[in-house]
């Protein structure tokens, strides 16, 4: 069976041209840069290739760039790293209420060490409110951290406004991180530009291998070490570097920088495509986040009423079909998403998600399929479904669109 | 592979006894949608044996296989048999459901004792007058 892969925030497709610039890097070239024989010289080089590819996607210096294991490291590395060097006798930091797991797990660790947190609250298209980020800065804060995008329901922050403001609120040593796993290869980033001081990105999201992530560091930003041990990452990331990961992830940067204008209107035309054809096709169903322009170009996240995400991603996955969805139902810890209750969905609605986030592997095919499949699971369900059935009746659910 | 057992997404994707019943005996509901599960039951009862049973569930793919695995269960039972079957004995003729499914979907025993009870009810009310 053929597979449409609508997932590419979790997870994306390994580009063949990545792969074939990684295969050397396993049973070839295994040194480790560290090394001052041959075999070190030649990894050597190709991890700084690989530093300046990444550096260069969003202008940044290579110097400026630590590779980690993962989004989830960098982000860790980001808040611990600054909040374990400040002397500041109560901390104070800032985040948004949509960000990733990684950052809200971390502050909750925080907080218990005596760290004060404020969540900023997010409009129903996802936005920070920008009064309240002003209002919300305090003598101490000493760190700001907002989601670029979001890979949930595609809300694209005004990351050089929001910094701005904060720069004008406040002397310099507030240190502002973004975490960009979803926007990088979608948005055009420079972090010069934006004048932000430390940015998340990951391999795995824009058809590079997982194992390789990296954080902008600002130069003269300083982070306490995280992992200890030997010099490598300038001494700030202990540990043997992941060089074929590396290696891979430098390959992908290069092409989601070459490619960007293509990648990204092929990806548009597709999803506005798509997007028109379902709404067509299907009745009670909502869009949530921004509106189509506003979002990022890869997503959309749709509340298909009277159904449950999970039965309908599972629907879906039968016939080939991969999508996500932000149900409770569907999650391991059946909690739902944070994001969907932060833009205040309907609680019933929240349950009927089903989220696609497009790449550029997606073809016109794969569309045709889901208008073709997607009504028909749609309608399945509604059969199944007590709340569709009173509808038909006439009969009121009390539940609000 | 599948995050399920075999039989949840043999029952999830072809869910036997859906729909609801004219005039039924007796009707059980569990769940809120706000939860995310909701079950509703309609049953016919004769000679105090279930003779036709239908469902309808908003839910997980977990909560249609229940709600259909308890509907074939039932089928057919004594109204005293249906009231001593569990949802664990649903959830076992399932080869079991995930850890996390165990107590938000696995509520169809609880739907059909819900039903019985409302024929019983409807039964006593019907003497009374």
């Amino acid at each position: 069976m053929k597979k449409r892969y609508f997932d590419n925030q979790s997870s994306s497709k390994l580009d063949n041209i990545v792969l074939d610039e990684m295969l050397p890097f396993f049973c070839n070239n295994y040194g480790v840069p560290q090394s001052i024989h041959s075999f070190g010289i030649v990894v050597k080089k190709a991890v700084e290739k690989a530093r300046y590819n990444v550096a260069k996607l969003f202008n940044a210096y290579p110097d400026e760039i630590i590779f980690t294991s993962c989004g989830t490291e960098a982000n860790n590395l980001a808040i611990k790293g600054i909040v374990e060097l400040s002397r500041n006798p109560i901390k104070h930091i800032i985040v948004s209420s949509i960000e990733h797991i990684s950052i809200l797990q971390t502050l909750k660790l925080l907080i218990q060490q005596g760290v004060q947190v404020t969540f900023l609250p997010v409009n129903k298209y996802g936005s920070i409110d920008r009064t309240a980020l002003k209002n919300s800065i305090l003598d101490n804060t000493i760190l700001i951290s907002i989601q670029y995008a979001n890979p949930e329901i595609g809300t694209i922050q005004n990351i050089k406004e929001l910094v701005s403001i904060v720069r004008e609120q406040s002397n310099n040593n507030i240190i502002f991180h973004t975490d960009a796993v979803s926007a990088c290869g979608k948005v055009k980033i420079n972090v010069k530009d934006l004048d932000v001081d430390m940015l998340t990105v990951s391999s795995s999201v824009i058809h590079g291998p997982k194992g390789a992530a990296a954080l902008y560091i600002r130069r003269g930003v300083k982070l306490s070490q995280q992992i200890h041990g030997g010099i490598q990452e300038f001494g700030q990331r202990a540990g043997t570097e992941n060089v074929p990961a590396i290696v891979g992830f430098g390959k992908a940067c290069e092409i989601a920088r070459t490619e960007f204008k293509i990648n990204n209107a092929k990806i548009i035309a597709l999803r506005d495509k798509m997007l028109v054809g379902i709404t067509k096709k299907i009745d009670y169903i909502s869009l949530n986040g921004p509106v189509i322009k506003n979002r990022l170009c890869s997503n959309i996240n749709l509340s298909v009423k009277f159904v449950e995400g999970e039965s309908l991603v599972l629907l879906l996955d039968a016939l080939g079909i991969i999508v996500s969805s932000g149900s409770a139902c569907s999650s391991y810890n059946l909690k739902g998403s944070h994001v969907l209750k932060a833009i205040k969905v309907d609680r019933m609605l929240q349950q009927g998600t089903i989220i696609f986030n497009l790449s550029k592997f997606n073809t016109m095919a794969d569309i045709r399929s889901v208008l073709i499949e997607l009504p028909k699971c749609v309608s399945k369900l509604r059969k199944i479904s007590s709340l569709h059935l009173n509808v038909s009746k006439g009969i009121d659910n009390n539940i609000n669109n | 592979m599948s995050f399920y057992s075999k039989k949840v997404m043999d029952h999830f994707m072809n869910p036997r006894n859906v729909g609801y019943i004219d005039h039924p005996d007796g009707v059980g509901q569990v769940g809120n949608p706000i939860c995310g599960d909701m079950m509703t039951f309609y049953i016919k009862v004769h000679n105090n044996r279930i003779i036709d049973v239908k469902f309808q569930t908003f839910g997980c793919a977990a909560a249609i296989a229940v709600s259909s695995m308890a509907s074939e269960m039932v089928l057919g039972k004594t109204l005293d048999e249906v009231q001593k079957l569990t949802n664990e004995d649903v959830a076992q003729a399932l080869d079991g459901l995930p850890k996390n499914k165990i107590h938000c979907s696995n509520l169809g025993a609880n739907a059909l004792h819900k039903a019985i009870q409302n024929y019983k009810l409807k039964m006593k009310n019907k003497k009374e007058i």
